[in-house]
């Protein structure tokens, strides 16, 4: 059964998932950009997380780009640090830094340096190398429980990261500590460096793993806006359970020839493929721009183009 | 125990938290575990893990002190150190106990004869190493509120003390002189300090005016007191219960080499696994205790001993 307050619920969330929707492909354009311009960075999981960090900084966590440093902020850990241009750009998104500084990254001496380091406005953690993430977030959400204070910490790791080992040390210690305050989030693109990660390091039965360790896993389409907002909102955060969201995502997500291609890790676009990515981004942009302006009468999320998922 | 006091700063300052490693007897918390639970972050045997915790527990506003061996938390958890509270400027204090050659016979896997030449090299990371209970005590109170990562490595067995009482002049990053004199420099750190005086005193009993300076930060490191040292008394003998390379010997070697040289000896683990034995057995062997000191002083001032 469905009633009216339902539909009209659904319909503002639907009206907000196609903003989020927007905001991820302005982002994804400016992730693009910096990586032509630069020569430099990590694409392909760039392109991946994107959709996961729009949700999370536009829709999820209680944040003040005005008051960074907010003592009941939510934390957001980017454990897989090399992904760092999406999280440049999100935060000139949100407003934490300008959106022409971006344009400085690869520079020499720039403040923007290839993984993210606390110089940088909302930037809570210097990461890079990978398996950090999790504790600092273990430290940091078993601070909030220690104080009873409401913020939440979230981590995004890579599923390549899986390898390594202290992330089960922390992964341990949320479970034991009750860190139900605390949602780590795989990137589950399938590739890493060399290859699939199933051939370079089996990752699998990754849920089971997960519930083996106590925690309370979720399989979700991490480049579906909907699908992101919907689990992200049906959180309990006082069930005693640390939670982990198994993303499955696409590598290279968005960009037609980049994606699912190991090669696109860390690949650098020449012009005539930027040209392509943008035409590519361009349209959808243009697609959901034009939505809106027919004033939500008529949502057709369900008839947009294949690729905007 | 420092642990006492820290204890009683933990009561009076709810931030004050202690993380673990199944370590609480090695250190001996189970006064802080039992009185401050609260306080207390068991995590296992899991050394990477508790740096990151206390990373993030500093991170959102606790003062951190992560206890437990120190051959474990600059080896095991060396890169958590490294990004996580060094370069991501998170002033934990990592309290590694059973330094040096503390765990003597337990062979090289428990020694820590590396951590100041790998510590000196990380920007923004500080490194004491305090010679007895009284600076122990006086050092911990002063972490509390110290804005920077510190490395703090004390030993296991209880060391004769150096100083008298609990009013000891301490300042970290300012080196304390003990002896003076004007023919030659000891400059020990941590435990070898007291066998620094030892020789010292008894070397100044056979004319020898020996300077004795107890060299408890090795970063920031006190360049003013080993530049004056090299000019006024124009040797310098360096003892650190740590390999010879990259240590105090370096840091001083470094200084004099480039603004004031004079002969610089180096005692300390030669590049070997050092021998199995009592702490006290192996200070023997390797010529850092009083009466090695004492020798090594003898013959470079060229006189019997």
């Amino acid at each position: 059964m469905i009633n009216e307050n339902k539909l009209f619920m659904s319909k503002i969330k639907k009206d907000e998932i196609k903003e989020l929707q927007l905001q991820a492909e302005k982002i994804r354009k400016r992730v693009v950009e910096i990586v032509y311009s630069s020569k430099s960075g990590h694409i392909g999981g760039s392109l991946s997380s994107i959709e996961i960090e729009t949700a999370l900084y536009f829709h999820v966590m209680h944040i003040d780009a005005l008051d960074p440093k907010k003592e009941d902020r939510d934390r957001f850990i980017l454990s897989k640090g090399h992904s760092v241009e999406t999280l440049y750009a999100v935060l000139a998104a949100v407003g934490f830094i300008n959106d022409e500084l971006l344009n400085t990254y690869g520079d020499f001496k720039s403040v923007l340096a290839g993984h993210p380091t606390k110089k940088i406005p909302g930037i809570e953690l210097n990461s890079g190398a990978l398996g950090h993430g999790l504790s600092v977030g273990v430290g940091m959400s078993i601070a909030a429980k220690m104080d009873k204070k409401p913020f939440r910490t979230y981590v995004l790791m890579g599923d390549g990261e899986q390898g390594e080992g202290s992330i089960y040390e922390a992964a341990m210690s949320a479970s034991h500590y009750k860190l139900d305050n605390l949602v780590a989030i795989i990137d589950r693109n399938k590739l890493q460096i060399s290859g699939t990660t199933e051939e370079v390091m089996s990752l699998e039965p990754m849920r089971d793993r997960w519930e083996s360790l106590g925690w309370e896993v979720f399989d979700i389409a991490g480049n579906d806006m909907e699908a992101l907002v919907s689990a992200f909102d049906g959180l309990n955060y006082e069930n005693t359970k640390p939670k982990l969201f198994i993303a499955h995502t696409t590598k290279g997500n968005g960009i037609s020839f980049m994606e699912e291609k190991a090669k696109w890790h860390h690949g650098v676009l020449n012009e005539e493929q930027l040209s392509i990515a943008i035409a590519e981004i361009n349209e959808r942009i243009n697609y959901l721009t034009k939505q809106e302006n027919d004033s939500r009468k008529k949502y057709k999320y369900d008839s947009l183009p294949e690729n905007v998922h | 125990m420092f642990t006492n006091t820290l204890v009683e700063l933990a009561k009076q300052d709810r931030d004050i938290v202690v993380v673990t490693t199944d370590a609480r007897g090695s250190v001996t918390l189970d006064a802080f575990a039992k009185e401050l639970p609260s306080q207390f972050v068991e995590l296992g045997i899991a050394e990477q893990n508790a740096v990151g915790v206390a990373a993030g527990l500093v991170s959102a506003g606790k003062k951190a002190f992560v206890c437990g061996p120190a051959c474990f938390y600059v080896a095991r958890s060396l890169e958590q150190v490294k990004v996580d509270v060094a370069y991501s400027a998170n002033p934990v204090k990592i309290l590694g106990v059973s330094g040096g050659v503390s765990y003597g016979a337990l062979g090289f896997s428990h020694h820590s004869l590396h951590d100041i030449a790998v510590l000196r090299t990380f920007p923004g990371m500080h490194i004491v190493l305090p010679c007895d209970i009284f600076q122990t005590e006086k050092l911990v109170r002063e972490l509390v509120d110290y804005p920077y990562p510190v490395y703090i490595r004390v030993g296991r067995n209880a060391v004769p003390n150096v100083y008298e009482n609990e009013n000891v002049d301490f300042k970290i990053g300012k080196a304390n002189l003990l002896l003076d004199g004007n023919d030659l420099t000891i400059i020990g750190t941590g435990e070898t300090v007291y066998h620094c005086l030892q020789a010292g005193k008894k070397l100044q009993e056979q004319g020898i005016k020996a300077r004795v300076i107890d060299m408890h930060t090795l970063k920031p490191f006190d360049k003013e007191i080993v530049e004056k040292a090299a000019l006024e008394t124009g040797r310098i003998i360096t003892v650190e219960e740590h390999s010879v390379s990259g240590g105090l010997g370096g840091a001083v070697s470094e200084i004099v080499s480039q603004s004031c040289p004079v002969p610089v000896r180096i005692l300390g683990i030669p590049d070997e696994y050092a021998v199995h034995g009592k702490p006290l057995e192996i200070f023997q062997y390797y010529g850092i205790d009083a009466e090695g000191i004492f020798k090594t002083a003898c013959s470079m001032c060229h006189q019997k001993e």
